[in-house]
């Protein structure tokens, strides 16, 4: 591992660039190819290109295990949660045009908040898998 | 205000409750979590049910997109009354898994197995609720894959086994019905359920229709275990942890019912599914091999849990037999027979929990002298089984009763004959708990009195006095029942 120089240096160069577009993806989702799912995949591809280079010790220093999976459930509740906030401001569940004056700006910000929680939990899952089966002989090694 | 947001409610909180107890990983505020989503559930349910029997159907469109564009939930007499069966089980199974879940699972799954406990519970009713034909997927999907975890974190490896092969069937059936879906889309142009019955009754080229018909019928067959597609529910009624084959048990084929139920009566209509296709005749000759065969088989298992899961291959058998019948009665006992029929097998399923618990499995050579040794446990599952026979005074009577009278209506008098007589079958399996419990002496050296401990005995045993009750009231289970059956056949005309 500590020989493959070429490698690491243009990990280290090449991650920033991964998690800015998929801050992109995630962004522009609103108005051309991307969303949620996508920025979340590109963001655990990532981390997971980091552990594939660094080892998986670093990756789950990185991004502990408990956090991955607080990850994955954190998600499902800001989904959830933005739908119950459409019941608060007194309209039906996930309804998104009580959410802003303007009904179409409303729409926006559900949407825009639907998005992170798709990204947090796939990303998320995404991870929890990799580190499954990346983790596998090691947990079977111990006792 | 909130009381609007009901249909919504039944299915977000234990949707939402999941994800709160993988952020805590607490098995002990997991359990309480779970219990306490099952309770408002069943709280909802019987709101929704209540005020769907005084003033009719409900909608709620979801995001407030009306109707056919977007996702409606809509109650009405038919799934109100599953509503309040998924309710009461998961209210009655919760309390009793703390004890039974700690003895099987390992401590560190137990908020992982509530967590797909609360997901399952949300599959289950939204299925129940939605009245939108691909959300009602999504939704099978959800139940399907918890359901699948749960029954994987059975202590037997042979559990991981069962899983997979309800994976793969369960899989196909979840493709089957969403190809049927699709052509239904494909021919309508809509997946909102009501919707749908209005455009299909326009529908010139009825050959996609007749595709999504038998795509569904397989899928949900999968779903349901309908005789012979029941090849996985054995094992996994019989090596998931106890308290999760009570809740499979009791809920999720009944759910799978309902939605043939939905598809053949209210959607595809009686006049294509019963007229222009043989499809009473297939229902019926399915129905009278699952109670024959089933039955049969369970005679000879050495398994409590084995045989009590083919016994269920059997009892849906007698809820298809009814949807069969295409009357009034018939389906009235078909859908009675839902709910009766999840009370009675709930309650067996507990109670050999309990067995399993004290004894470490429940074959049938493990439980000799049970009687002397847990008397409660094994008076609950004679008074259970005296319910799954059809006794009467007991709840299986009530349903048995109407299925009769729907064969008899139909003019079929061998039926009627069959279904009295399969019930012999019944209680020749369940003869061999009796004789085996109370007939034999204990083995030697095990005599003690090991009586299952309370909070998991009085959750049972609230399944069994239900199943007594309902023999005797019927003023919920078969009332709702026939309210259920009238809204299914008024549909159609």
């Amino acid at each position: 591992m500590r020989r493959d120089l070429v490698l690491r240096i243009l990990a280290k160069l090449l991650i920033p660039f991964v998690l800015v577009f998929a801050l992109y993806v995630q962004f522009h989702g609103d108005f051309g190819p991307g969303g949620g799912f996508q920025a979340g995949v590109i963001t655990a591809a990532a981390v997971i290109f980091y552990a594939i280079i660094f080892g998986l010790p670093a990756a789950r220093r990185f991004a502990p295990d408990w956090i991955v999976e607080s990850m994955v459930a954190a998600g499902v509740l800001v989904y959830g949660g933005v739908g119950m906030l459409g019941i608060v401001l007194g309209g039906n569940y996930l309804d998104y045009f009580v959410l802003a004056h303007d009904p179409v700006q409303g729409q926006h910000r559900g949407i825009f908040w639907v998005e992170v929680g798709v990204a947090i939990t796939v990303s998320g899952v995404m991870l929890k898998i990799f580190y499954k089966f990346a983790g596998r002989r090691r947990e079977a090694d111990q006792p | 205000m909130i009381g609007a947001h009901l249909p919504a409610l039944q299915v977000v909180v234990p949707l939402l409750a999941a994800p709160l107890m993988v952020l805590v990983r607490r098995g002990g505020f997991a359990w309480l979590l779970a219990t306490a989503v099952s309770w408002v559930s069943l709280a909802i349910a019987i709101t929704l049910a209540l005020r769907v029997y005084e003033s009719g159907t409900i909608s709620y469109p979801i995001g407030n997109w009306p109707p056919p564009w977007g996702i409606e939930y809509r109650v009405d007499a038919v799934n109100a009354y599953v509503l309040v069966l998924i309710g009461l089980v998961a209210s009655i199974v919760a309390p009793y898994a703390r004890l039974s879940v700690a003895a099987e699972v390992p401590r560190d799954q137990h908020y992982l197995l509530y967590t797909m406990y609360s997901l399952c519970l949300a599959g289950l009713l939204g299925m129940a609720i939605t009245g939108d034909a691909f959300n009602l997927f999504v939704f099978l999907e959800i139940a399907s894959l918890s359901t699948y975890v749960l029954i994987a974190l059975g202590r037997n490896r042979r559990a991981l086994l069962a899983a997979y092969q309800y994976l793969v069937l369960g899989t196909i059936g979840a493709t089957f019905y969403v190809v049927g879906v699709g052509l239904l889309y494909l021919t309508t142009g809509t997946l909102n359920l009501a919707d749908m019955v209005v455009r299909l009754r326009e529908v010139q080229e009825i050959r996609p229709v007749l595709a999504a018909l038998a795509f569904v019928t397989v899928g949900m067959g999968l779903k349901l275990a309908l005789f012979p597609l029941h090849f996985w529910l054995p094992n996994a009624y019989a090596f998931a942890p106890s308290a999760i084959a009570a809740l499979l048990a009791a809920t999720a084929t009944k759910v799978a019912i309902y939605v043939l139920l939905r598809f053949y009566f209210t959607i595809f209509g009686p006049s294509l599914v019963f007229e222009r296709l043989p499809m009473a005749e297939i229902l019926i000759a399915l129905s009278v091999a699952a109670v024959v065969i089933a039955s049969l088989v369970a005679v000879f298992q050495r398994d409590l849990k084995r045989m009590f899961a083919y016994s269920s291959v059997a009892q849906i058998g007698y809820i298809t037999l009814g949807m069969g019948l295409v009357n009034e009665p018939g389906l009235t006992g078909a859908v009675a027979h839902l709910f009766n029929h999840g009370l009675t097998k709930g309650a067996l399923f507990l109670l050999l929990g309990g067995v399993a618990l004290r004894l470490g499995g429940t074959n049938i050579d493990r439980v000799a002298g049970l009687a002397r040794r847990m008397p409660l446990t094994s008076f609950g599952i004679v008074l259970a089984g005296l319910s799954l026979i059809g006794t009467p005074g007991s709840a299986g009577f009530i349903s048995k009763w109407y299925l009769v009278v729907g064969a008899v209506e139909r003019g079929n008098w061998w039926l009627a004959i069959l279904i009295v007589a399969s019930s012999l079958i019944a209680v020749a399996y369940v003869w061999r708990f009796v004789e085996m419990a109370y007939l034999r002496a204990p083995q030697a050296g095990a005599a003690e009195r090991i009586e299952a401990p309370a909070a998991m005995l009085l959750p049972a045993w609230i399944m069994v006095a239900g199943c007594i009750y309902f023999g005797l009231d019927t003023s919920f289970s078969a009332g709702g029942a026939r309210a259920a059956a009238e809204a299914l056949l008024g549909g159609l005309r």
